[in-house]
């Protein structure tokens, strides 16, 4: 297919920055997936005798209110992060891209119900759309990971319907026409594989982005609850002691910074690999 | 023009009943008596059988909005139930926090961010550019309320110099603007740099040049000019994020903002005010979006209106 093409892949391999951020992806999941091979302690085994110390040999990151290794937790909130970043990436896809395809194929009213329809979902900041739907559907971290892909959706739609759009008078898409093919293969198998790139760039960013909403609903009390190891959530609970003991509140920071921005940039090179047109 | 703006305002009509509707529909999708909801669960059943007949609760769905509506157009948004006041009375206050509090920070991002760009932009690839960039990179991956707790821990615990928390002194505004300003500041910076490098690139800077003119005239007369009508539309959008993130910032900094009013709400219940905040919050972010795009229409003058 067009997408893995020899000279995006040589492009995107001449891109150190992408580089250093598909190593740190990389390494990130190979953290979650053995994380409790890796993590030196339990992740949720309280220890009163050692609350709040700082890092040492035995706790490399030292440790929470509680006495729980820091360094365990974060090791064990790979795991959330990487699941909300991609469950919540693949509701707005699974909604968004069927959606934006078929609203650009066919125009006329279809188009215009969807268009107003995400009007109004970008009428709202996103965090603030998030908010409100974890408000309605209660606190905890899975509603947190729905709300975060739902406010994705009208992205995608805009994204897919404006590809769409533009592919839809080509020729290759006549040609089908002409000889009969049904209008759900044209758009499913002649056109959609054509908006990939764009699709897949975005949704490189978009993990980025779900991930950082994510937290910020932990660390606002409304995702992921006590006990749970998401970074955000142990944000949180650490900024009580921020006077005395930062530690617990800079390392998950930085964890989330640091994923983000591992995505962002291979988004980023993906994008200049990609699709020259969207480079900025 | 005149035509583009009426439709503008023509599709603005949608967009606000859909968000009315979103606002109407939250507290009837809660699980459970909507009067109960909006009386708070330790109301007496005096109160929330008054609730339920000043909300039409009995009545058709149709009807209730239009009660809903009807409310909003008088500014009664309910009582809150945590201080049986007003919620219009306990949101504006606080909404108006809210309000300096971003636009000190857009201000803080449109100029450190468009200076950083366009220096960026003269000399790329130089030192100046990639410490920018690097900057722009981790400005964009930062949590913001990651970000307010370390200042805070470095220039309020540390070093003393400005408050950590509360509203005030104007010193009391630098580490939340700051804050809230850094992840836009590091867009908006990266926006500008690409964007003056494209326009850098065309021939009538060329012939600015070939004139004579002074570097700076060229900068900032013909490139930046033209660079900016993006950048305009970024700063619409900016403002969005902006609204998003001082729910963050002003959670950080204990600022008496509608965001933090918002989620203190939702915890408490208290769905009134989270109504309220969320209607003024949408409101404010449609107009601000039309305003930028209607600024860029006169900006731009290649745009059609039809």
């Amino acid at each position: 297919m067009r997408l893995i093409d020899q000279k995006a892949l040589r492009q995107l391999k001449r891109n150190k920055l992408a580089i250093i951020g598909i190593v740190f992806i990389i390494s990130l999941f190979i953290i979650a997936l053995f994380a409790p091979y890796i993590a030196p302690h339990d992740p949720y085994q309280t220890d009163f005798f050692n609350t709040l110390q700082g890092p040492s040999r035995e706790f490399l990151l030292g440790t929470d209110d509680l006495g729980r290794d820091v360094l365990s937790r974060l090791i064990y909130g790979a795991r959330i992060s990487l699941t909300i970043g991609f469950i919540s990436v693949a509701i707005g896809l699974i909604v968004g891209v069927p959606v934006g395809a078929i609203s650009g194929y066919y125009g006329g009213k279809i188009d215009i119900i969807t268009q107003r329809f995400v009007d109004i979902m970008m009428a709202f900041p996103g965090m603030l759309l998030a908010i409100i739907i974890v408000a309605v559907m209660g606190v905890g971290l899975v509603n947190a990971m729905i709300a975060v892909g739902v406010v994705s959706i009208p992205t995608y739609i805009r994204l897919v319907r404006g590809s769409v759009l533009s592919l839809k008078n080509k020729e290759f898409v006549q040609a089908a026409k002409a000889i009969g093919v049904r209008e759900s293969v044209i758009i499913f198998k002649h056109i959609l594989p054509h908006c990939l790139a764009p699709i897949i760039v975005q949704s490189s960013l978009q993990i980025g982005v779900a991930i950082l909403w994510a937290a910020g609903l932990g660390f606002l009390g409304l995702g992921a609850q006590a006990p749970t190891p998401e970074w955000g959530a142990i944000l949180s609970q650490g900024r009580g002691y921020i006077r005395t003991a930062h530690h617990v509140t800079t390392f998950p920071g930085i964890a989330i910074m640091l994923t983000v921005l591992g995505f962002n940039l291979l988004g980023d090179g993906l994008r200049d690999a990609l699709d020259p047109k969207m480079r900025n | 023009m005149s035509s583009y703006i009426l439709r503008r305002l023509l599709l603005l009509i949608p967009v606000l009943i859909g968000v009315a509707i979103i606002v109407f529909g939250m507290v009837r999708l809660l699980p459970g008596d909507p009067a109960v909801a909006m009386a708070g669960v330790h109301a007496t059943p005096q109160y929330i059988a008054q609730v339920r007949a000043e909300l039409g609760l009995d009545e058709p769905i149709h009807v209730q909005f239009g009660v809903f509506v009807n409310r909003l157009f008088e500014g009664d948004l309910g009582i809150s139930t945590r201080t049986r006041r007003p919620a219009a009375q306990e949101i504006w206050p606080r909404f108006k926090n809210t309000v300096y509090l971003t636009a000190i920070a857009l201000f803080i991002a449109s100029l450190v961010g468009i200076t950083a760009g366009v220096i960026s932009s003269v000399k790329p690839y130089s030192i100046y550019d990639q410490i920018v960039m690097l900057f722009s990179l981790f400005g964009v991956a930062a949590p913001v309320f990651w970000l307010g707790l370390i200042l805070m821990l470095i220039f309020s615990v540390n070093l003393g110099w400005f408050p950590s928390s509360g509203m005030g002194t104007p010193l009391h505004f630098v580490l939340p603007a700051v804050t809230l300003a850094a992840n836009s500041t590091a867009l908006i910076a990266r926006m500008t740099r690409s964007s003056m490098l494209e326009v850098l690139k065309n021939d009538y800077i060329t012939t600015a040049r070939a004139k004579g003119l002074k570097e700076k005239v060229i900068i900032i007369k013909h490139a930046l000019r033209n660079a900016l009508i993006p950048i305009t539309t970024i700063l619409g959008l900016r403002f969005g994020m902006l609204l998003g993130g001082a729910v963050l910032t002003e959670t950080v900094f204990s600022w008496p903002g509608v965001g933090r009013l918002m989620v203190d709400s939702i915890l408490a219940r208290d769905y009134p005010v989270v109504q309220g905040s969320v209607l003024l919050l949408a409101l404010m972010f449609v107009l601000i979006n039309l305003f930028v795009d209607i600024l860029y229409a006169f900006l731009d003058p290649q745009i059609s209106y039809s």
